[in-house]
């Protein structure tokens, strides 16, 4: 190890912050642009989708408590169940799967 | 404190993402200290786990902001979304602090709220579970990631997919629109990892988002009244 670790976590957390805050801080008015408006609409549930599914399949040690996981969760999140229901159900569902699988 | 009560589920869930982002920190070599401040200062798991893997690999300082703009270029947009939620005339340090703590779930969780503009506090609300959850997480993970038995940790692993399950579905029945852009991301999202496996999965996150959210915004461009 040649380099330091804490001059990795320096630089590593600068770039993060940076990303984070500088838009926030940069952009202050309403961007009027309808395409860009639009764009920055869906880009929250396109990102959250892509990032949930296949990977919550995988996320678990059998694929089938990760789906079963998955329906679970769609079926509550569809009836309006609040998001800490949600994420507890899904815990649940593979816990109790894989008591059996 | 609505922040608060809609972060607690956060917070657990990101003691959990800490705790193996832990694991893998004590292989490279981290501290528990170390582990704690870097968590704390980027709250972010795709980033961390490449910012860990260049550590691993001893490469050049530069390749770990490379990495790490790579991995987070998503808050980037995130926190365009977020500038848009700010009434114009809300002070420049609360952008900097909200900026701070920008999450796929903090970030889910405000732009869920209702209502034009976002009030700060909500966020710093749901940042007092948030960040201790996540560097806290971290830094256990990293003392003892031994505690947990694998059934437990396997069942904890799905907590934030339920999350974000529950962020997106509730909309996704209201707007047939982003329904249906959910149900592609969905595909997209399973075709790239089968026939794609080489790219990883922050970087399949950002070249899926800005297609799928690019043609939605260019074939179904949102006007304010459909919004509200």
């Amino acid at each position: 190890m040649t380099h330091d670790i804490n001059i990795y976590i320096l630089v590593a957390s600068a770039v993060t912050l940076a990303i984070k805050i500088l838009p926030l801080t940069l952009i202050r008015g309403e961007i009027k642009n309808v395409t860009i408006r639009s764009f920055l609409h869906y880009v929250p549930y396109v990102t959250l989708a892509v990032m949930t599914f296949p990977a919550i399949i995988y996320a678990t040690q059998s694929q089938i408590s990760g789906g079963l996981a998955l329906v679970a969760g769609i079926v509550a999140a569809w009836f309006g169940a609040s998001l800490f229901k949600v994420a507890l159900l899904c815990c649940s569902v593979v816990f109790v799967t894989e008591l059996f699988v | 404190m609505e922040g608060f009560r809609d972060g607690t589920p956060i917070g657990l869930g990101y003691f959990v993402v800490g705790f193996s982002l832990g694991i893998v920190a004590k292989y490279v070599g981290l501290s528990p200290l170390q582990g704690f401040i870097l968590s704390f200062l980027n709250n972010a798991s795709a980033g961390e786990y490449a910012a860990f893997m260049v550590i691993k690999s001893d490469a050049p300082y530069f390749e770990i902001a490379l990495m790490t703009l790579v991995a987070n270029a998503r808050y980037a947009l995130m926190s365009t979304v977020l500038s848009q939620k700010f009434s114009p005339d809300t002070p420049f340090y609360h952008r900097i602090f909200v900026g701070f703590d920008v999450t796929d779930e903090i970030f889910g969780i405000s732009i869920a709220r209702s209502g034009r503009w976002l009030n700060p506090f909500y966020n710093y609300g749901a940042m007092l579970t948030a960040l201790p959850g996540w560097s806290l997480g971290t830094a256990c993970g990293i003392i003892a990631w031994y505690f947990f038995s694998p059934s437990l940790l396997s069942a904890l692993s799905v907590a934030l997919y339920g999350m974000f399950l529950a962020v997106i579905i509730p909309p996704a029945r209201k707007d047939k629109i982003i329904g249906g852009a959910v149900v592609v991301s969905f595909l997209l999202s399973l075709l790239a990892t089968e026939f794609f496996p080489e790219v990883s999965a922050g970087n399949r996150t950002i070249i899926l988002t800005i297609l799928i959210a690019g043609a939605a915004a260019i074939l179904f461009p949102v006007h304010e009244e459909d919004n509200k």
